[in-house]
Protein backbone atom coordinates (compact mmCIF):
# COMPACT_ATOMS: atom_id res chain seq x y z
CA UNK A 1 0.00 0.00 0.00
CA UNK A 2 1.31 3.35 -1.01
CA UNK A 3 1.63 5.94 1.74
CA UNK A 4 -0.53 8.89 0.90
CA UNK A 5 0.90 12.32 1.33
CA UNK A 6 -1.29 14.79 3.23
CA UNK A 7 -1.94 16.94 0.20
CA UNK A 8 -3.50 14.24 -1.92
CA UNK A 9 -5.45 13.07 1.13
CA UNK A 10 -6.83 16.58 1.58
CA UNK A 11 -7.71 16.67 -2.11
CA UNK A 12 -9.53 13.35 -1.82
CA UNK A 13 -11.62 14.52 1.10
CA UNK A 14 -12.35 17.82 -0.60
CA UNK A 15 -13.48 16.11 -3.81
CA UNK A 16 -15.67 13.69 -1.89
CA UNK A 17 -17.42 16.56 -0.14
CA UNK A 18 -17.90 18.35 -3.45
CA UNK A 19 -19.28 15.16 -4.96
CA UNK A 20 -21.82 14.77 -2.19
CA UNK A 21 -23.00 18.36 -2.66
CA UNK A 22 -23.29 17.78 -6.41
CA UNK A 23 -25.19 14.55 -5.85
CA UNK A 24 -27.73 16.46 -3.76
CA UNK A 25 -28.07 19.08 -6.49
CA UNK A 26 -28.64 16.39 -9.10
CA UNK A 27 -31.24 14.70 -6.93
CA UNK A 28 -32.99 17.94 -6.13
CA UNK A 29 -35.28 18.24 -9.22
CA UNK A 30 -36.63 14.77 -8.53
CA UNK A 31 -37.13 15.60 -4.85
CA UNK A 32 -38.92 18.78 -5.92
CA UNK A 33 -41.24 16.86 -8.27
CA UNK A 34 -42.23 14.34 -5.62
CA UNK A 35 -42.70 16.74 -2.73
CA UNK A 36 -44.34 19.24 -5.09
CA UNK A 37 -46.89 16.64 -6.10
CA UNK A 38 -48.07 16.40 -2.49
CA UNK A 39 -47.87 20.07 -1.52
CA UNK A 40 -50.99 22.13 -0.83
CA UNK A 41 -51.51 25.24 -2.96
CA UNK A 42 -50.30 27.69 -0.31
CA UNK A 43 -46.90 25.95 -0.24
CA UNK A 44 -46.63 25.95 -4.00
CA UNK A 45 -47.40 29.62 -4.49
CA UNK A 46 -45.33 30.73 -1.54
CA UNK A 47 -42.55 32.95 -2.91
CA UNK A 48 -40.37 31.72 -0.03
CA UNK A 49 -39.28 28.15 -0.74
CA UNK A 50 -41.14 25.53 1.30
CA UNK A 51 -38.60 22.72 1.63
CA UNK A 52 -40.96 20.16 3.12
CA UNK A 53 -44.75 20.10 2.53
CA UNK A 54 -46.53 21.69 5.51
CA UNK A 55 -49.30 19.20 4.90
CA UNK A 56 -49.25 16.13 2.61
CA UNK A 57 -52.30 16.34 0.35
CA UNK A 58 -53.43 14.23 -2.58
CA UNK A 59 -55.66 16.74 -4.31
CA UNK A 60 -53.03 17.46 -6.97
CA UNK A 61 -53.49 13.86 -8.05
CA UNK A 62 -57.27 14.01 -7.83
CA UNK A 63 -57.22 17.20 -9.93
CA UNK A 64 -55.06 15.43 -12.47
CA UNK A 65 -57.40 12.45 -12.62
CA UNK A 66 -60.64 14.42 -12.86
CA UNK A 67 -59.35 17.07 -15.23
CA UNK A 68 -59.59 14.92 -18.31
CA UNK A 69 -61.11 11.55 -18.99
CA UNK A 70 -60.66 9.09 -21.81
CA UNK A 71 -61.67 5.52 -22.57
CA UNK A 72 -59.24 3.27 -20.77
CA UNK A 73 -58.27 1.54 -24.01
CA UNK A 74 -59.55 1.12 -27.54
CA UNK A 75 -58.77 -1.95 -29.60
CA UNK A 76 -60.27 -2.51 -33.06
CA UNK A 77 -62.83 0.22 -32.44
CA UNK A 78 -63.98 -1.24 -29.13
CA UNK A 79 -63.59 1.18 -26.28
CA UNK A 80 -62.93 0.45 -22.64
CA UNK A 81 -64.70 2.09 -19.69
CA UNK A 82 -64.17 5.81 -19.20
CA UNK A 83 -61.30 6.50 -16.84
CA UNK A 84 -58.97 9.37 -15.97
CA UNK A 85 -56.98 10.27 -19.08
CA UNK A 86 -53.74 9.85 -17.15
CA UNK A 87 -54.42 6.11 -16.84
CA UNK A 88 -54.94 5.87 -20.57
CA UNK A 89 -51.65 7.72 -21.13
CA UNK A 90 -49.90 5.33 -18.80
CA UNK A 91 -51.34 2.29 -20.59
CA UNK A 92 -50.35 3.74 -23.96
CA UNK A 93 -46.82 4.47 -22.80
CA UNK A 94 -46.34 1.01 -21.32
CA UNK A 95 -47.74 -0.65 -24.45
CA UNK A 96 -45.52 1.45 -26.70
CA UNK A 97 -42.35 0.87 -24.69
CA UNK A 98 -42.93 -2.87 -24.20
CA UNK A 99 -43.71 -3.44 -27.88
CA UNK A 100 -40.67 -1.44 -28.99
CA UNK A 101 -38.56 -3.37 -26.50
CA UNK A 102 -39.72 -6.84 -27.61
CA UNK A 103 -39.45 -6.13 -31.33
CA UNK A 104 -36.05 -4.49 -30.96
CA UNK A 105 -34.65 -7.36 -28.92
CA UNK A 106 -35.83 -10.03 -31.37
CA UNK A 107 -34.69 -8.30 -34.55
CA UNK A 108 -31.42 -7.00 -33.09
CA UNK A 109 -30.42 -10.33 -31.53
CA UNK A 110 -30.90 -12.07 -34.89
CA UNK A 111 -29.15 -9.40 -36.93
CA UNK A 112 -26.33 -8.94 -34.43
CA UNK A 113 -25.61 -12.67 -34.52
CA UNK A 114 -25.63 -12.72 -38.31
CA UNK A 115 -23.28 -9.73 -38.53
CA UNK A 116 -20.87 -11.17 -36.00
CA UNK A 117 -20.78 -14.81 -37.01
CA UNK A 118 -22.13 -15.29 -40.54
CA UNK A 119 -19.81 -14.57 -43.43
CA UNK A 120 -22.50 -13.67 -45.94
CA UNK A 121 -21.91 -11.51 -49.02
CA UNK A 122 -22.59 -7.80 -48.44
CA UNK A 123 -22.06 -8.04 -44.70
CA UNK A 124 -19.40 -5.32 -44.64
CA UNK A 125 -21.60 -2.90 -46.58
CA UNK A 126 -24.58 -3.45 -44.31
CA UNK A 127 -22.47 -2.98 -41.22
CA UNK A 128 -20.89 0.26 -42.41
CA UNK A 129 -24.36 1.55 -43.34
CA UNK A 130 -25.46 0.83 -39.78
CA UNK A 131 -22.48 2.62 -38.24
CA UNK A 132 -22.99 5.65 -40.48
CA UNK A 133 -26.69 5.83 -39.64
CA UNK A 134 -25.86 5.82 -35.93
CA UNK A 135 -23.76 8.93 -36.30
CA UNK A 136 -26.60 10.81 -37.93
CA UNK A 137 -29.06 12.86 -35.90
CA UNK A 138 -32.13 10.75 -35.29
CA UNK A 139 -34.46 13.69 -35.04
CA UNK A 140 -33.67 14.99 -38.51
CA UNK A 141 -35.50 12.08 -40.13
CA UNK A 142 -38.64 12.57 -38.03
CA UNK A 143 -40.30 15.13 -40.27
CA UNK A 144 -39.89 13.02 -43.43
CA UNK A 145 -40.91 9.99 -41.39
CA UNK A 146 -44.19 11.70 -40.65
CA UNK A 147 -45.05 11.86 -44.35
CA UNK A 148 -44.12 8.22 -44.76
CA UNK A 149 -46.28 7.21 -41.81
CA UNK A 150 -49.28 9.07 -43.14
CA UNK A 151 -48.78 7.37 -46.51
CA UNK A 152 -48.75 4.03 -44.68
CA UNK A 153 -51.88 5.07 -42.70
CA UNK A 154 -49.97 4.61 -39.46
CA UNK A 155 -49.81 8.29 -38.55
CA UNK A 156 -51.41 9.05 -35.18
CA UNK A 157 -51.12 5.46 -34.00
CA UNK A 158 -48.65 4.09 -31.47
CA UNK A 159 -47.07 1.96 -34.21
CA UNK A 160 -45.77 5.13 -35.83
CA UNK A 161 -43.59 5.56 -32.75
CA UNK A 162 -42.76 1.89 -32.26
CA UNK A 163 -41.51 1.01 -35.76
CA UNK A 164 -38.85 3.74 -36.10
CA UNK A 165 -37.59 2.89 -32.61
CA UNK A 166 -37.15 -0.73 -33.72
CA UNK A 167 -35.41 0.41 -36.90
CA UNK A 168 -32.82 2.48 -35.07
CA UNK A 169 -29.56 0.56 -35.61
CA UNK A 170 -28.02 0.98 -32.16
CA UNK A 171 -29.53 -2.32 -31.00
CA UNK A 172 -28.03 -4.26 -33.90
CA UNK A 173 -24.67 -2.70 -33.19
CA UNK A 174 -24.88 -3.57 -29.49
CA UNK A 175 -25.93 -7.18 -30.17
CA UNK A 176 -23.10 -7.57 -32.67
CA UNK A 177 -20.66 -6.56 -29.93
CA UNK A 178 -22.10 -9.18 -27.60
CA UNK A 179 -22.26 -11.89 -30.27
CA UNK A 180 -18.60 -11.46 -31.16
CA UNK A 181 -17.68 -13.24 -27.93
CA UNK A 182 -19.47 -16.48 -28.88
CA UNK A 183 -16.68 -19.00 -29.56
CA UNK A 184 -16.72 -20.19 -33.16
CA UNK A 185 -15.88 -23.75 -32.09
CA UNK A 186 -19.16 -24.15 -30.25
CA UNK A 187 -21.13 -23.03 -33.31
CA UNK A 188 -19.05 -25.36 -35.45
CA UNK A 189 -19.70 -28.27 -33.11
CA UNK A 190 -23.48 -27.76 -33.08
CA UNK A 191 -23.47 -27.60 -36.85
CA UNK A 192 -21.55 -30.84 -37.14
CA UNK A 193 -24.11 -32.38 -34.77
CA UNK A 194 -26.67 -31.56 -37.45
CA UNK A 195 -28.59 -28.81 -35.66
CA UNK A 196 -30.53 -26.46 -37.93
CA UNK A 197 -29.65 -22.74 -38.04
CA UNK A 198 -32.81 -21.87 -36.10
CA UNK A 199 -32.05 -24.44 -33.44
CA UNK A 200 -28.44 -23.28 -33.10
CA UNK A 201 -29.67 -19.74 -32.63
CA UNK A 202 -32.27 -20.65 -30.01
CA UNK A 203 -30.25 -23.11 -27.95
CA UNK A 204 -26.67 -21.89 -28.29
CA UNK A 205 -26.59 -18.25 -29.31
CA UNK A 206 -29.47 -16.81 -27.27
CA UNK A 207 -28.30 -18.11 -23.89
CA UNK A 208 -24.83 -16.70 -24.55
CA UNK A 209 -25.99 -13.20 -25.46
CA UNK A 210 -28.55 -12.97 -22.66
CA UNK A 211 -26.75 -10.11 -20.85
CA UNK A 212 -26.75 -8.17 -24.11
CA UNK A 213 -30.47 -8.70 -24.56
CA UNK A 214 -31.05 -7.58 -20.98
CA UNK A 215 -29.07 -4.41 -21.60
CA UNK A 216 -30.79 -3.70 -24.89
CA UNK A 217 -34.24 -4.34 -23.40
CA UNK A 218 -33.84 -1.88 -20.57
CA UNK A 219 -32.16 0.65 -22.84
CA UNK A 220 -34.92 0.54 -25.43
CA UNK A 221 -37.64 0.61 -22.80
CA UNK A 222 -36.34 3.77 -21.16
CA UNK A 223 -35.46 5.56 -24.39
CA UNK A 224 -38.79 4.80 -25.95
CA UNK A 225 -40.67 5.91 -22.82
CA UNK A 226 -38.86 9.24 -22.86
CA UNK A 227 -38.66 9.95 -26.60
CA UNK A 228 -40.78 13.06 -26.43
CA UNK A 229 -39.98 14.53 -29.84
CA UNK A 230 -40.95 11.40 -31.74
CA UNK A 231 -44.21 11.09 -29.78
CA UNK A 232 -44.96 14.77 -30.32
CA UNK A 233 -44.53 14.49 -34.07
CA UNK A 234 -46.35 11.18 -34.55
CA UNK A 235 -49.27 11.39 -32.10
CA UNK A 236 -51.07 14.68 -32.63
CA UNK A 237 -54.69 14.00 -31.76
CA UNK A 238 -54.74 13.11 -28.09
CA UNK A 239 -56.39 9.71 -28.54
CA UNK A 240 -53.03 8.07 -28.26
CA UNK A 241 -51.26 10.45 -25.94
CA UNK A 242 -48.38 9.05 -23.97
CA UNK A 243 -47.36 10.12 -20.50
CA UNK A 244 -44.78 12.70 -21.65
CA UNK A 245 -47.22 14.13 -24.22
CA UNK A 246 -50.02 14.28 -21.68
CA UNK A 247 -47.90 16.19 -19.19
CA UNK A 248 -46.68 18.51 -21.93
CA UNK A 249 -50.24 19.24 -23.02
CA UNK A 250 -51.31 19.95 -19.43
CA UNK A 251 -48.36 22.26 -19.16
CA UNK A 252 -49.40 24.18 -22.24
CA UNK A 253 -52.94 24.54 -20.89
CA UNK A 254 -52.43 25.25 -17.21
CA UNK A 255 -48.94 26.54 -16.89
CA UNK A 256 -49.82 27.99 -13.51
CA UNK A 257 -51.07 24.89 -11.68
CA UNK A 258 -47.66 23.65 -10.62
CA UNK A 259 -49.06 21.12 -8.13
CA UNK A 260 -51.02 19.40 -10.88
CA UNK A 261 -47.99 19.41 -13.16
CA UNK A 262 -45.78 17.93 -10.47
CA UNK A 263 -48.32 15.17 -9.89
CA UNK A 264 -48.22 14.43 -13.62
CA UNK A 265 -44.43 14.57 -13.73
CA UNK A 266 -44.24 12.19 -10.77
CA UNK A 267 -46.60 9.77 -12.50
CA UNK A 268 -44.54 9.95 -15.69
CA UNK A 269 -41.13 9.55 -14.11
CA UNK A 270 -41.47 7.37 -11.00
CA UNK A 271 -42.38 4.13 -12.86
CA UNK A 272 -39.47 4.48 -15.25
CA UNK A 273 -37.06 5.33 -12.43
CA UNK A 274 -38.14 2.20 -10.56
CA UNK A 275 -37.54 0.10 -13.68
CA UNK A 276 -34.14 1.73 -14.11
CA UNK A 277 -33.08 1.08 -10.52
CA UNK A 278 -34.18 -2.55 -10.76
CA UNK A 279 -32.15 -3.23 -13.89
CA UNK A 280 -29.36 -0.70 -13.63
CA UNK A 281 -26.65 -3.36 -13.68
CA UNK A 282 -27.66 -4.40 -17.20
CA UNK A 283 -28.01 -0.81 -18.18
CA UNK A 284 -24.44 0.16 -17.31
CA UNK A 285 -23.20 -2.89 -19.16
CA UNK A 286 -25.17 -1.96 -22.25
CA UNK A 287 -23.90 1.60 -22.34
CA UNK A 288 -20.33 0.43 -22.01
CA UNK A 289 -20.57 -2.34 -24.60
CA UNK A 290 -22.27 -0.02 -27.09
CA UNK A 291 -19.31 2.30 -26.90
CA UNK A 292 -16.51 -0.20 -27.36
CA UNK A 293 -14.95 0.43 -30.72
CA UNK A 294 -17.76 2.96 -31.17
CA UNK B 1 -15.14 -22.37 -48.01
CA UNK B 2 -16.92 -24.51 -50.57
CA UNK B 3 -19.55 -22.91 -52.76
CA UNK B 4 -22.42 -24.87 -51.25
CA UNK B 5 -21.33 -23.88 -47.78
CA UNK B 6 -21.01 -20.22 -48.83
CA UNK B 7 -24.52 -20.35 -50.25
CA UNK B 8 -25.77 -21.76 -46.98
CA UNK B 9 -23.99 -18.96 -45.07
CA UNK B 10 -25.51 -16.36 -47.38
CA UNK B 11 -29.04 -17.64 -47.02
CA UNK B 12 -28.79 -18.01 -43.27
CA UNK B 13 -27.17 -14.59 -42.94
CA UNK B 14 -29.86 -12.83 -44.95
CA UNK B 15 -32.67 -14.61 -43.15
CA UNK B 16 -31.29 -13.55 -39.78
CA UNK B 17 -30.80 -9.98 -41.04
CA UNK B 18 -34.21 -9.73 -42.71
CA UNK B 19 -36.51 -8.61 -39.86
CA UNK B 20 -34.07 -6.00 -38.71
CA UNK B 21 -33.35 -4.78 -42.24
CA UNK B 22 -37.04 -4.26 -42.95
CA UNK B 23 -37.32 -1.83 -40.05
CA UNK B 24 -33.92 -0.25 -40.68
CA UNK B 25 -34.46 0.36 -44.38
CA UNK B 26 -38.13 1.23 -44.01
CA UNK B 27 -37.94 3.67 -41.13
CA UNK B 28 -34.39 5.01 -41.16
CA UNK B 29 -32.91 4.82 -44.66
CA UNK B 30 -36.05 5.64 -46.66
CA UNK B 31 -36.88 8.73 -44.55
CA UNK B 32 -33.29 9.83 -45.02
CA UNK B 33 -33.76 9.74 -48.76
CA UNK B 34 -37.13 11.49 -48.48
CA UNK B 35 -35.37 14.16 -46.45
CA UNK B 36 -32.67 14.72 -49.05
CA UNK B 37 -35.02 14.62 -52.04
CA UNK B 38 -37.74 16.84 -50.60
CA UNK B 39 -35.14 19.40 -49.56
CA UNK B 40 -34.86 20.15 -53.28
CA UNK B 41 -38.62 20.65 -53.69
CA UNK B 42 -41.34 23.00 -52.52
CA UNK B 43 -43.44 20.25 -50.92
CA UNK B 44 -45.97 21.42 -48.36
CA UNK B 45 -46.95 19.58 -45.19
CA UNK B 46 -50.57 19.30 -46.35
CA UNK B 47 -49.84 18.14 -49.88
CA UNK B 48 -51.31 14.71 -50.45
CA UNK B 49 -48.26 13.56 -52.42
CA UNK B 50 -44.80 12.99 -51.03
CA UNK B 51 -42.93 15.23 -53.46
CA UNK B 52 -43.89 18.63 -54.80
CA UNK B 53 -42.24 20.65 -57.54
CA UNK B 54 -38.51 20.49 -58.01
CA UNK B 55 -36.86 23.82 -57.22
CA UNK B 56 -33.18 22.91 -57.08
CA UNK B 57 -31.12 24.46 -54.33
CA UNK B 58 -33.54 27.36 -53.73
CA UNK B 59 -34.35 26.14 -50.22
CA UNK B 60 -30.69 26.11 -49.28
CA UNK B 61 -30.11 29.53 -50.80
CA UNK B 62 -33.07 30.90 -48.85
CA UNK B 63 -31.86 29.30 -45.64
CA UNK B 64 -28.71 31.34 -45.49
CA UNK B 65 -30.70 34.52 -45.87
CA UNK B 66 -33.22 33.54 -43.23
CA UNK B 67 -32.31 35.54 -40.15
CA UNK B 68 -34.20 33.27 -37.78
CA UNK B 69 -32.35 30.26 -39.12
CA UNK B 70 -29.00 31.99 -38.80
CA UNK B 71 -29.83 33.01 -35.25
CA UNK B 72 -30.85 29.41 -34.53
CA UNK B 73 -27.60 28.17 -36.02
CA UNK B 74 -25.64 30.59 -33.85
CA UNK B 75 -27.51 29.50 -30.70
CA UNK B 76 -27.02 25.85 -31.59
CA UNK B 77 -23.30 26.43 -31.89
CA UNK B 78 -23.20 28.30 -28.58
CA UNK B 79 -24.93 25.33 -26.93
CA UNK B 80 -22.53 22.85 -28.51
CA UNK B 81 -19.38 24.86 -27.82
CA UNK B 82 -20.32 25.45 -24.18
CA UNK B 83 -21.85 22.11 -23.29
CA UNK B 84 -19.55 19.61 -25.01
CA UNK B 85 -16.30 20.59 -23.22
CA UNK B 86 -18.00 21.17 -19.86
CA UNK B 87 -19.83 17.84 -20.03
CA UNK B 88 -16.61 16.03 -20.92
CA UNK B 89 -14.48 17.74 -18.28
CA UNK B 90 -17.12 17.39 -15.57
CA UNK B 91 -17.78 13.72 -16.24
CA UNK B 92 -14.06 12.97 -16.38
CA UNK B 93 -13.56 14.65 -13.01
CA UNK B 94 -16.55 12.90 -11.39
CA UNK B 95 -15.48 9.52 -12.77
CA UNK B 96 -11.92 9.81 -11.60
CA UNK B 97 -13.18 10.81 -8.15
CA UNK B 98 -15.61 7.89 -7.86
CA UNK B 99 -14.12 4.96 -9.81
CA UNK B 100 -12.08 3.69 -6.87
CA UNK B 101 -14.96 3.84 -4.38
CA UNK B 102 -16.51 0.67 -2.96
CA UNK B 103 -19.12 -1.06 -5.14
CA UNK B 104 -22.41 0.16 -3.67
CA UNK B 105 -21.14 3.71 -3.20
CA UNK B 106 -19.93 3.78 -6.80
CA UNK B 107 -23.28 2.54 -8.11
CA UNK B 108 -25.10 5.08 -5.99
CA UNK B 109 -23.14 7.99 -7.44
CA UNK B 110 -23.43 6.63 -10.96
CA UNK B 111 -27.19 6.26 -10.58
CA UNK B 112 -27.64 9.74 -9.16
CA UNK B 113 -25.85 11.38 -12.05
CA UNK B 114 -27.82 9.24 -14.48
CA UNK B 115 -31.23 9.96 -12.92
CA UNK B 116 -31.97 13.18 -14.84
CA UNK B 117 -31.72 11.17 -18.08
CA UNK B 118 -34.10 8.51 -16.83
CA UNK B 119 -36.56 11.01 -15.40
CA UNK B 120 -37.33 12.09 -18.95
CA UNK B 121 -37.09 15.43 -20.65
CA UNK B 122 -40.70 16.43 -20.06
CA UNK B 123 -40.74 15.80 -16.30
CA UNK B 124 -37.31 17.42 -15.94
CA UNK B 125 -38.35 20.44 -17.96
CA UNK B 126 -41.59 20.93 -16.08
CA UNK B 127 -39.86 20.96 -12.70
CA UNK B 128 -37.09 23.27 -13.91
CA UNK B 129 -39.70 25.63 -15.29
CA UNK B 130 -41.10 25.90 -11.81
CA UNK B 131 -37.67 26.30 -10.23
CA UNK B 132 -36.82 29.12 -12.66
CA UNK B 133 -40.21 30.77 -12.13
CA UNK B 134 -40.15 34.50 -11.65
CA UNK B 135 -42.52 34.63 -8.65
CA UNK B 136 -42.56 31.31 -6.82
CA UNK B 137 -39.47 29.61 -8.25
CA UNK B 138 -36.99 28.24 -5.77
CA UNK B 139 -33.99 29.82 -7.50
CA UNK B 140 -35.24 33.35 -6.96
CA UNK B 141 -36.53 32.35 -3.53
CA UNK B 142 -33.12 31.20 -2.36
CA UNK B 143 -31.12 33.94 -4.07
CA UNK B 144 -33.25 36.79 -2.70
CA UNK B 145 -33.70 35.06 0.65
CA UNK B 146 -29.94 34.87 1.21
CA UNK B 147 -29.47 38.39 -0.09
CA UNK B 148 -27.35 37.46 -3.11
CA UNK B 149 -29.86 39.11 -5.39
CA UNK B 150 -31.87 42.14 -4.46
CA UNK B 151 -34.88 41.14 -6.50
CA UNK B 152 -35.77 38.08 -8.51
CA UNK B 153 -34.56 37.59 -12.07
CA UNK B 154 -36.96 36.55 -14.80
CA UNK B 155 -34.62 33.74 -15.80
CA UNK B 156 -36.45 32.39 -18.82
CA UNK B 157 -37.98 35.70 -19.88
CA UNK B 158 -34.75 37.60 -20.22
CA UNK B 159 -32.85 37.15 -23.49
CA UNK B 160 -29.56 37.47 -21.59
CA UNK B 161 -30.20 34.50 -19.28
CA UNK B 162 -32.66 32.25 -21.14
CA UNK B 163 -30.13 30.35 -23.26
CA UNK B 164 -27.87 29.78 -20.24
CA UNK B 165 -30.77 28.37 -18.26
CA UNK B 166 -31.39 25.89 -21.05
CA UNK B 167 -27.71 24.96 -21.24
CA UNK B 168 -27.72 24.25 -17.50
CA UNK B 169 -30.65 21.82 -17.79
CA UNK B 170 -29.08 20.23 -20.85
CA UNK B 171 -25.89 19.80 -18.84
CA UNK B 172 -27.63 17.92 -16.01
CA UNK B 173 -29.28 15.58 -18.51
CA UNK B 174 -26.06 14.98 -20.49
CA UNK B 175 -23.43 13.88 -17.98
CA UNK B 176 -24.99 10.53 -17.01
CA UNK B 177 -23.80 8.45 -19.93
CA UNK B 178 -20.26 9.90 -20.12
CA UNK B 179 -19.77 9.17 -16.41
CA UNK B 180 -20.76 5.53 -16.86
CA UNK B 181 -18.37 5.27 -19.80
CA UNK B 182 -15.43 6.98 -18.09
CA UNK B 183 -15.82 4.92 -14.92
CA UNK B 184 -15.55 1.74 -16.93
CA UNK B 185 -12.68 3.09 -19.05
CA UNK B 186 -10.73 4.10 -15.95
CA UNK B 187 -11.26 0.63 -14.53
CA UNK B 188 -9.81 -0.87 -17.71
CA UNK B 189 -6.63 1.18 -17.74
CA UNK B 190 -3.62 -1.13 -17.83
CA UNK B 191 -2.47 -1.20 -14.20
CA UNK B 192 1.03 -2.53 -14.99
CA UNK B 193 1.76 0.65 -16.96
CA UNK B 194 0.52 2.79 -14.07
CA UNK B 195 2.67 0.89 -11.57
CA UNK B 196 5.72 1.01 -13.82
CA UNK B 197 5.36 4.77 -14.15
CA UNK B 198 4.95 5.16 -10.39
CA UNK B 199 8.10 3.13 -9.78
CA UNK B 200 9.89 5.47 -12.18
CA UNK B 201 8.77 8.33 -9.96
CA UNK B 202 5.92 9.81 -12.02
CA UNK B 203 3.53 12.10 -10.12
CA UNK B 204 -0.21 11.38 -10.01
CA UNK B 205 -0.82 14.13 -12.51
CA UNK B 206 1.76 12.74 -14.93
CA UNK B 207 0.32 9.25 -14.59
CA UNK B 208 -3.09 10.66 -15.35
CA UNK B 209 -2.18 12.58 -18.50
CA UNK B 210 0.53 10.38 -19.93
CA UNK B 211 -1.09 6.99 -19.30
CA UNK B 212 -4.74 7.08 -18.34
CA UNK B 213 -5.80 9.93 -20.62
CA UNK B 214 -3.94 8.37 -23.55
CA UNK B 215 -5.56 4.99 -22.97
CA UNK B 216 -9.01 6.50 -22.66
CA UNK B 217 -8.81 8.38 -25.96
CA UNK B 218 -11.34 6.12 -27.76
CA UNK B 219 -13.83 6.62 -24.92
CA UNK B 220 -13.29 10.37 -24.97
CA UNK B 221 -13.85 10.42 -28.69
CA UNK B 222 -17.09 8.48 -28.39
CA UNK B 223 -18.26 10.81 -25.62
CA UNK B 224 -17.41 13.88 -27.69
CA UNK B 225 -19.40 12.54 -30.61
CA UNK B 226 -22.51 11.55 -28.67
CA UNK B 227 -22.52 14.76 -26.64
CA UNK B 228 -22.18 16.82 -29.80
CA UNK B 229 -25.08 14.97 -31.44
CA UNK B 230 -27.23 15.38 -28.33
CA UNK B 231 -26.48 19.07 -28.00
CA UNK B 232 -27.25 19.68 -31.66
CA UNK B 233 -30.59 17.98 -31.24
CA UNK B 234 -31.63 19.95 -28.17
CA UNK B 235 -35.36 20.29 -28.71
CA UNK B 236 -37.70 19.31 -25.87
CA UNK B 237 -36.24 21.87 -23.49
CA UNK B 238 -36.76 24.68 -25.99
CA UNK B 239 -40.22 23.62 -27.07
CA UNK B 240 -41.49 23.26 -23.51
CA UNK B 241 -39.71 26.17 -21.83
CA UNK B 242 -39.33 29.12 -24.15
CA UNK B 243 -40.51 28.16 -27.65
CA UNK B 244 -37.50 29.94 -29.04
CA UNK B 245 -38.30 33.16 -27.20
CA UNK B 246 -37.78 35.74 -25.88
CA UNK B 247 -36.98 37.42 -29.19
CA UNK B 248 -35.49 34.26 -30.77
CA UNK B 249 -32.76 34.22 -28.14
CA UNK B 250 -33.23 30.47 -27.58
CA UNK B 251 -34.11 29.35 -31.10
CA UNK B 252 -32.12 26.32 -32.18
CA UNK B 253 -32.00 24.69 -35.60
CA UNK B 254 -33.91 21.65 -34.34
CA UNK B 255 -36.67 23.78 -32.88
CA UNK B 256 -36.89 25.87 -36.04
CA UNK B 257 -37.21 22.71 -38.15
CA UNK B 258 -40.18 21.65 -36.05
CA UNK B 259 -41.64 25.15 -36.08
CA UNK B 260 -41.30 25.44 -39.85
CA UNK B 261 -42.82 22.06 -40.56
CA UNK B 262 -45.77 22.39 -38.17
CA UNK B 263 -46.49 25.97 -37.37
CA UNK B 264 -45.88 27.79 -40.63
CA UNK B 265 -48.01 25.60 -42.82
CA UNK B 266 -50.00 28.43 -44.40
CA UNK B 267 -47.10 29.14 -46.75
CA UNK B 268 -46.09 26.73 -49.46
CA UNK B 269 -42.90 24.75 -49.51
CA UNK B 270 -42.28 24.45 -45.83
CA UNK B 271 -41.93 20.71 -45.65
CA UNK B 272 -39.13 20.93 -48.19
CA UNK B 273 -37.67 23.93 -46.39
CA UNK B 274 -37.67 22.11 -43.03
CA UNK B 275 -35.94 19.14 -44.62
CA UNK B 276 -33.32 21.39 -46.17
CA UNK B 277 -32.52 22.53 -42.63
CA UNK B 278 -32.34 18.89 -41.57
CA UNK B 279 -29.81 18.20 -44.31
CA UNK B 280 -27.71 21.20 -43.25
CA UNK B 281 -27.84 20.07 -39.62
CA UNK B 282 -26.77 16.55 -40.58
CA UNK B 283 -23.88 17.93 -42.62
CA UNK B 284 -22.70 20.04 -39.68
CA UNK B 285 -22.87 17.09 -37.29
CA UNK B 286 -21.11 14.80 -39.76
CA UNK B 287 -18.36 17.37 -40.33
CA UNK B 288 -17.86 17.92 -36.61
CA UNK B 289 -17.67 14.20 -35.91
CA UNK B 290 -15.13 13.81 -38.70
CA UNK B 291 -12.99 16.64 -37.28
CA UNK B 292 -13.13 15.10 -33.82
CA UNK B 293 -12.06 11.73 -35.23
CA UNK B 294 -9.20 13.34 -37.07
CA UNK B 295 -7.97 15.30 -34.06
CA UNK B 296 -8.15 12.22 -31.87
CA UNK B 297 -6.24 10.14 -34.42
CA UNK B 298 -3.43 12.69 -34.61
CA UNK B 299 -2.92 12.49 -30.86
Amino acid sequence: MKIENPRSRAYRIFSLILLIILAFLFLFPLYWIITGAFKPAQDIYNPKPVWWPTDWVVNNFSNLFTKRTAPLFSIFGMEGPTAPAAFRWLINTVFMSVMAMILTCITAAMAGYALAKKRFAGRAIIFSLIVCAMALPKQVILIPLLKEMSALKLYDSLWAVIFPTVGWPFGVFLMKQFSESIPGEILEATRIDGASEAKTFMTVVLPMVKPGIGALAIFTFINSWNDYFMQLVMLPSGNNFTMPLGIASLQAETSIDMGLLMAGAALASVPIIVVFLMFQKYFTQGITMGAVKG
Amino acid sequence: MSRALQRRENIAGYLFMLPSLIFFLGFVIIPMFICIITSLTNTNMHDPGMFGGFIGLTNFANLFQDEVFLKGLKNTFVIVIVSVPTVCAFSLWVSSAIYKLKGPLLSAFRCIFYLPVVTGSVAVTVVWKWMYDNYNGILNGVLTGTGILEKGVNWLGDPRTALWCIILILFTTSVGQPIVLYVSALGNVDQTLVEAAQVDGATDLQVFWKIKWAQMMPTTLYILVITTINSFQCFALIQLLTQGGPNHSTDTVMYYIYYTAFKLTEQAGHFGYANAMGVVLAIFIGALSAIQFKLAKEK
